[in-house]
């Protein structure tokens, strides 16, 4: 039944996916570049943005058309509105992307300095939570987004540590202190990754349990339910 | 039109072309229509006939005296059938009082409480009754009625003649009954209004109109009958105010005049013949504005 | 003022064919409670059981127990008492035709036994008022025939004459499906304001509708209460995957 309905909601799902591939894409592409001082890549991110935000304007198209005509209820209701919100994340994290491919090109402008961060360590940390986030919504398990809720603390962790390390190197060497505040930025852009993949998480949780877990609520006053249909 | 292939009905409906209607059809159409109207003309021609025809043979003899006095004896000229046109009406009163009331009541059996093996039955009762010729049922009147009070009357008139309305009376109330939709009775349950009250205050309400034409039907039919009158009313030269003596008639008057062999007698037997089919229209007629006036808006 | 309803292991039969399968629910006083489902599932026959409607069609038969306050539907009192405690509203509008609107109003009181003019004319102005149609009819009140109305006006005339005999609880069974929307708004607007007063019980197919116009929503399946709970959580989260199927119109 509602063959045109169930055709809306499987192309919103793969829109959202492809979307999430090329955040997931120019995030990495960013970090990259930051790593090996690849100006080429850090214009790919560029470039790319405008495709991001072109499929976050589809995808709130098709959403608001399927509200408006369809009249979901219940699990498709959850859904189209989590797609909503998982798309604004999407955008964002694009944005963030950018942020550090700009950053990046401003370093590669300067020497090249040792600075005592990982940033590395700490893309591959968020990196994960992204796919994890966006795993969890393929194949709709809210087990998958609990686990990427957890993981925010260590990120935020990174990024304090990051913070500490860096001003005390900019006390000792002045001279570093522009290199010391792009990397400084750069560990901030990715903790604000992250922070969008706990979003995307918890609109995941939303959309799978019907419950509200943002803000750290808490999920256990949820009805267990049955798996929800494949969309 | 774009049809997907995920469109069934693209699958369904091929390329046709209507051709225009062809001459022969056309022709057959206004044959048809005007076989139509000839079988109409058909039926109603001898209505109309029968009408005019009265009117010729009886309009001559209707004057103040004929409807103003009772029969005088042959070979004096004059007279009238006033007795026979008050008589007709008193035997028609009595057989109205004792058929309707019976015939409706049947009527609302058959319909609300009848739709079984029981309504079963009385409807072949009814069915049986109204072949049975009109004669014997005056008979029947005259061993019941007659034979008992020993002398004939308007009474036993108007029951010969209300055993005869009855049966049409029943079933075509039946007929009217049933064709008040059941929400209607429904409406009235969710009331809480019960159910015999619901019988009588809505759905005969709502039949109203129709009962009353079959009503009307049956008065129309038995008005002018003659044979059960034979033994029972039996006729009368003179006036008569009792309902237990015997009562003239139209039907029974303009019979033995129209059997005599006098030729004054016979104008009189149009005249009242015209006179009859006169008094039963207007009756009818009558009903008929009476209940429009009772009627509402859009009802 | 409206009361609540209590619904204990309600089976309810045809002759031989069983309808409702041991249904329980609760309905609650002075608010509107929609019975959803798709055709055949036994909600109509629910809702005719609580006044005892079904009654009218032969060999059927019910076992359980209604209460409606304090009244035991089956046990204690007779079916016409009842039916002027519960008043109800049919799917198809049925004003009695041969009527004028204002005996049609009256209908409820006057086969009733009530006479008195001047207190029936002060009920049906209240009850043509409850039901947002006075304005329409005031000026015509004896003139012109129940039926001589719109579809919208006629089923608000027929909430009218359900009102009028003071009921406390209203039944409702598709009151709106053979309405067009714009009357379809005009009774839902009404069903908002009469749940002040009354305890409404509410039969659709529209899923919409219920969403709209009521607090609580049972879901029926084949003769069986599936699930019963406050609206947004039917059609936002239910419990069950058949109501579930049934709200997103994967069935039905």
């Amino acid at each position: 039944m509602r063959t045109r309905f169930q055709q809306q909601m499987e192309d919103l799902r793969e829109k959202l996916l492809r979307m999430g591939g090329l955040a997931e894409l120019a995030v990495d592409r960013a970090t990259q570049a930051y790593t090996e001082r690849d100006l080429t890549r850090c214009q790919l991110v560029l470039e790319n943005e405008s495709l991001i935000n072109a499929a976050e304007r589809e995808i709130d198209e098709l959403a608001f058309d399927i509200l408006a005509t369809q009249q979901p209820a219940a699990t498709d209701l959850r859904f189209i509105l989590a797609v909503t919100k998982i798309n604004a994340d999407l955008e964002r994290v694009g944005d963030q992307a950018v942020n550090i491919a700009e950053r990046v090109m401003d370093l590669i402008d300067l020497p090249a300095v040792e600075l005592p961060v990982d940033i590395a360590r700490m893309a591959t940390a968020v990196s994960a939570m992204v796919r994890r986030a966006l795993e969890s919504f393929v194949e709709g398990k809210a087990e998958l987004a609990q686990a990427v809720l957890e993981m925010d603390h260590v990120v935020d962790r990174m990024r304090d540590e990051a913070f500490i390390v860096l001003v005390r190197k900019m006390n000792e060497e002045p001279q570093v202190t522009q290199q010391a505040l792009d990397a400084l930025l750069v560990a901030r852009n990715l903790e604000r990754v992250a922070d969008h993949a706990t979003n995307i998480s918890e609109d995941v949780i939303f959309w799978v349990l019907g419950a509200d877990v943002r803000h750290h609520a808490q999920a256990a006053s949820a009805a267990p339910r049955p798996e929800p249909r494949e969309q | 039109m774009p049809a997907t292939n995920s469109n069934p009905a693209a699958v369904l409906i091929p390329e046709v072309s209507v051709p225009p209607i062809s001459l022969r059809r056309r022709v057959t159409d206004h044959v048809m229509t005007a076989v139509s109207v000839l079988t109409v003309a058909l039926v109603l021609l001898p209505l109309f006939a029968i009408f005019a025809y009265l009117v010729y043979k009886g309009i001559g003899s209707i004057n103040l005296a004929f409807l103003t006095q009772t029969p005088k004896p042959v070979g004096e000229p004059g007279g009238g059938m006033a007795n026979a046109i008050v008589g007709s009406m008193v035997i028609l009163g009595i057989a109205s009082l004792l058929g309707v009331p019976l015939g409706i009541g049947a009527g609302i059996f058959l319909s609300e409480y009848g739709r079984n093996r029981y309504g079963d039955i009385v409807r072949f009762v009814s069915d049986v009754l109204n072949g049975v010729p009109s004669i014997v049922i005056g008979i029947v009147a005259y061993g019941l009625v007659v034979m008992r009070q020993k002398h004939f009357s308007a009474l036993a008139g108007g029951v010969a003649l209300a055993i005869m309305m009855i049966p049409t009376i029943a079933r075509t109330t039946e007929q009217m009954l049933l064709l008040v939709p059941q929400a209607i009775r429904e409406a009235a349950y969710g009331l809480g209004v019960s159910r015999w009250r619901t019988t009588l205050s809505i759905t005969l309400r709502t039949a109203t109109s129709g009962v009353i034409t079959g009503v009307m039907l049956a008065f129309a039919r038995v008005a002018g009958e003659t044979a059960p009158l034979l033994f029972t009313a039996f006729g009368n030269q003179f006036w008569n105010w009792k309902t237990d003596q015997p009562t003239a008639a139209l039907s029974l008057q303009i019979f033995s005049y129209a059997i005599s062999p006098f030729d004054e007698w016979h104008r009189q037997a149009w005249a009242g013949a015209l006179v009859l089919i006169i008094l039963i229209v207007g009756a009818v007629a009558a009903v008929r504005i009476a209940v429009r006036h009772g009627t509402l808006a859009g009802a | 003022m409206g009361v609540g309803i209590t619904v204990e292991h309600l089976n309810a039969f045809y002759a031989k064919t069983q309808a409702l399968f041991d249904v329980n629910i609760i309905v609650a006083a002075n608010h509107a409670t929609a019975l959803i489902g798709p055709s055949g599932c036994g909600k109509s026959t629910f809702i005719r059981c609580l006044n005892r409607m079904h009654e009218t069609i032969p060999e059927a038969r019910v076992e359980g127990s209604v209460r409606i306050g304090d009244l035991s539907v089956y046990n204690g009192t007779s079916a016409t008492q009842l039916r002027r405690r519960v008043g109800m509203v049919f799917q198809k509008p049925n004003p009695f035709p041969t009527m004028s609107i204002y005996d049609n109003v009256a209908a409820g009181l006057k086969l009733n036994g009530f006479r008195n003019r001047k207190q029936l004319d002060e009920v049906v102005h209240k009850s043509l008022q409850a039901s947002a149609l006075w304005d329409e009819v005031k000026d015509h009140l004896h003139k012109k025939s129940g039926a001589s109305l719109s579809g919208g006006q006629q089923q608000r005339l027929c909430i009218a004459r359900a009102l009028a005999v003071q009921p406390e609880v209203l039944l409702m069974d598709e009151p709106c499906s053979a309405l067009d929307p714009i009357s379809t708004g005009k009774i839902e607007e009404l069903i908002f304001q009469l749940k002040e007063q009354y305890t409404i019980v509410i039969v659709t197919h529209n899923m919409q509708q219920a969403a709209r116009v009521a607090e609580f929503t049972g879901f029926f399946l084949l003769g069986k209460m599936i699930e019963f709970d406050k609206t947004e959580k039917i059609f936002t989260n239910p419990s069950d995957k058949r109501t579930e199927d049934y709200v997103t119109g994967r069935f039905g």
